[in-house]
């Protein structure tokens, strides 16, 4: 057992309004320079659509992530001789138009322009080449189902769905949507670590946030491709990639991430997942049916002793284990069991986790009026407008019973708070609502109120960085008070 | 006089600058050493031009390496007019294909307006150069036949006395004019390789092929620390 700690992340998409606040406070911080004016750190997308950069899904292009042949691990793009074999030339790697060109406008134009007949206006300039550009496209192009045809439609995640399935997503009347907020996920087995070239990327040991050494990339740009959330980007400008860094500035001064912090609909929590480093390599080969259980085993309850004591021998600090108790996201993803990784089938193991949406899902309209209350308990699930198959290519590597299980659950739970506060529901309901899915009415409690009313405290339990200790970092003080003093780390012998 | 200037000034110029200036750009400006990769702007032209002008030069490196170093493999090589016209093929073919790629890369830096913003005064310099060297490399191997068989005779006793610090004209003093440019300008180059995206071969990532997948950086190595414990048994350090 080597139990290291990791900051995970959990997004609710049922809360998600989809108003780029997030986005938003991100680039301001951290993306507003000549070169990153494209990258989104975080960026929230449409599903269905293609998102950002357009059709990132599809690794048929740009061969992100892992893949298992027989039972061995590899880079799905390339291994390390092909690598050097294609140094001079990324073929899977992404262009700009795939992004797309960051523009800004002609607003002096506004103030400068001489007197004329008409008003004057701000025309988009390109913040790559200065001059005035045609906007085709841009980094939300898709957002609430714009322009069907060209995104929604050509969706990636729409394979193993019926025809007629895959038809009802675009009719008029049935279409739906929800939101997708992305941020780097700060992987157990990253695959952007592992195709660097240079060894620039690492994992920080103390809390997992995954870096880029601006000193030690060497612009191979080989990390653009293998991510498989294509959560790196490349710098055109100094010729350095660039990844979100989980505002570790922030976190280490005990403040939660922009976007986290900016969330409006407070879809985010944040907390410490234990987790034992000797199992990655084994549960990211495992089976592709058998990803999201496996992932599920690698992180370690935190109230149990032995773990603990197990986590103090390697050195996590004892705060950190108390945060680990705390963790909001050691609740939704195991003890509940009602948050999932985005594409497990990418063998990364990512630590920022889904609540699945329940969406509107349950109108029907077939009665001519706009009918919302369902025949039978599980009736909403079952006729979503979002079908299973899509949720589970989404979230669960295909396993549409999974997905189910997860949906039910927040359907109990809302049966049950619905029992509660209208009481209009017989009582028999929630109980076959709780028997089927396994919870009750305290976890559903629970449940409801860290999805609807929890505390900035309770979203985000941030494990200190004993930044007061910096020292101890850095040296042991223990031993320099007795050897050479402080500020030193020459040893007192005589040459 | 000025071939003093060209074949030993110069030299020794550029090989005193490209080391300590890359020891001094490595150690004290890290973030400076990258290729400066402009695929993201524009991908297709790269990949001829990148293609050619690369694997020519570093096949030409090195022949131009084996060529100095094994003189005497290489005549004994050349024994036979066969494997002469063969070895000097190879060499012809890789000089084009560094000279296409270098043609391409330069067209592709023109015509694209977003690569127009990634050009710097240094990378019209270092292409200037490439053309040069690119130029002359193959304008020597078509008119003075057969370069595999003199440069065993005329540069390598040359480019020895340089390291053994003491310069030796006599053979190349004679060389026509576009030989001495060629030398000038290899010696140009590498005295540009701290100033320029040249550092990128100096740090070709060797390492890759045996480093570990996964990098994990503590502040503190948890292993390696000493255990405070033992000094004093009751206090334990309450960082990690
Ligand atoms: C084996 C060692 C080398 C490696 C691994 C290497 C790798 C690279 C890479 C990754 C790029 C960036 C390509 C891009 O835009 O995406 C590049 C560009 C370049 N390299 Fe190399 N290179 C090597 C040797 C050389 C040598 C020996 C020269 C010339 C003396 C050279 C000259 C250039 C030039 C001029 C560019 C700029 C191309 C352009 O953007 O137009 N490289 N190299």
């Amino acid at each position: 057992m080597d139990i290291r700690s990791q900051i995970a992340m959990v997004f609710h998409l049922d809360k998600c309004i989809g108003c780029h606040t997030c986005s938003i406070a991100c680039k301001n911080i951290w993306t507003d320079r000549k070169g990153a004016e494209y990258m989104w750190w975080n960026n929230v997308e449409t599903k269905p659509g293609t998102g950002y950069p357009n059709k990132w899904e599809d690794q048929s292009v740009y061969k992100g992530g892992w893949a298992k042949s027989d039972d061995e691990l590899r880079l799905k793009g390339m291994d390390r001789k092909s690598t050097m074999a294609n140094i001079f030339h990324n073929p899977y790697m992404p262009v700009m138009d795939d992004y797309y060109e960051p523009w800004t406008y002609d607003y002096a134009n506004l103030f400068e322009a001489p007197a004329g007949d008409d008003q004057p206006t701000a025309r988009p300039i390109s913040l790559v080449t200065g001059e005035p550009i045609d906007i085709k496209t841009g980094p939300n192009w898709d957002d609430d189902l714009g322009g069907s045809p060209d995104y929604a439609r050509q969706d990636v995640n729409m394979h193993d769905l019926t025809p007629a399935e895959k038809e009802a997503m675009f009719q008029l009347e049935r279409m739906t949507m929800f939101y997708l907020p992305r941020i780097c996920n700060h992987c157990l087995n990253a695959a952007c670590v592992a195709a660097c070239p240079s060894g620039a990327i690492y994992k920080r040991g103390e809390d997992g946030i995954v870096l880029i050494n601006q000193n030690k990339c060497r612009s191979w740009r080989m990390c653009v491709s293998a991510c498989p959330y294509k959560k790196s980007y490349y710098n055109w400008n100094n010729g350095k990639s660039e990844k979100c860094l989980l505002c570790y500035p922030r976190l280490e001064s005990g403040q939660a991430p922009a976007c986290m912090h900016t969330c409006v609909g407070r879809i985010r929590y944040l907390g410490v997942l234990l987790y034992d480093a000797d199992r990655i390599k084994e549960i990211a080969t495992c089976e592709e049916k058998d990803l999201v259980a496996k992932q599920m085993e690698i992180y370690l309850d935190p109230f149990d002793e032995n773990v603990r004591q197990a986590a103090r021998e390697n050195g996590v600090a004892e705060s950190t284990l108390d945060s680990a108790r705390k963790s909001p996201v050691w609740k939704f993803v195991k003890e509940w069991g009602i948050a999932l990784p985005l594409h497990p089938e990418y063998r990364t193991l990512p630590n920022l986790f889904y609540v699945p949406p329940l969406l509107p899902a349950i109108a029907d309209t077939s009665t001519g009026s706009y009918e919302t209350t369902s025949a039978s308990l599980w009736g909403g699930i079952e006729s979503s407008r979002v079908p299973m198959q899509y949720m589970a290519n989404l979230f669960t590597a295909g396993d549409t019973e999974k997905i189910r299980e997860v949906l039910k659950k927040l359907m109990a739970v809302r049966i049950h708070r619905r029992g509660v506060t209208v009481g209009d529901l017989h009582e028999d309901e929630c109980k076959q609502a709780f028997a089927e899915t396994g919870l009750t009415a305290d976890v559903a409690d629970a449940i409801f109120r860290l999805t609807s009313l929890p505390k900035f405290g309770e979203r985000f339990v941030i494990p200190a960085a004993h930044r007061e200790e910096a020292t101890e970092l850095l040296e042991n003080t223990a031993d320099i008070k007795g050897n050479t003093g402080f500020g030193t780390l020459n040893t007192p012998q005589r040459i | 006089m000025s071939d003093i200037f060209l074949l030993i000034a110069l030299p020794y110029t550029a090989l005193i600058v490209m080391l300590v200036g890359s020891v001094y750009v490595y150690g004290t400006q890290a973030y400076k050493v990258t290729s400066l990769s402009t695929q993201f702007l524009e991908s297709r032209d790269l990949f001829f031009g990148g293609l050619f002008m690369h694997w020519g030069i570093v096949a030409l490196f090195f022949g131009h390496l084996i060529a100095f170093l094994f003189p005497a493999s290489v005549i004994a090589w050349n024994g036979n007019p066969v494997r002469l016209i063969i070895l000097e093929a190879a060499a012809l073919i890789f000089g084009i294909s560094f000279f296409v790629g270098v043609v391409i890369l330069i067209f592709r830096r023109l015509r694209n307006k977003r690569l127009h913003r990634a050009t710097t005064d240094m990378d019209i310099a270092v292409f200037v150069v490439l053309l040069t060297q690119a130029v002359t490399g193959i304008w020597i191997a078509l008119t003075y036949r057969w370069g595999s068989a003199w440069f065993a005779s005329v540069l390598t006793p040359y480019i020895r006395s340089l390291f053994l610090m003491n310069p030796d004209l006599a053979a190349v003093s004679a060389m026509p004019l576009i030989i001495k440019i060629h030398i000038s300008t290899a010696f140009l180059l590498i005295g540009m390789i701290p100033f320029s995206r040249f550092m990128h071969f100096l740090v070709f990532p060797v390492k890759y092929f045996w480093r570990p997948f996964q990098v994990v950086i503590w502040n503190r190595d948890r292993k390696l620390m000493r255990n405070s414990t033992a000094v004093t048994p009751e206090v334990k350090s309450r960082n990690n």
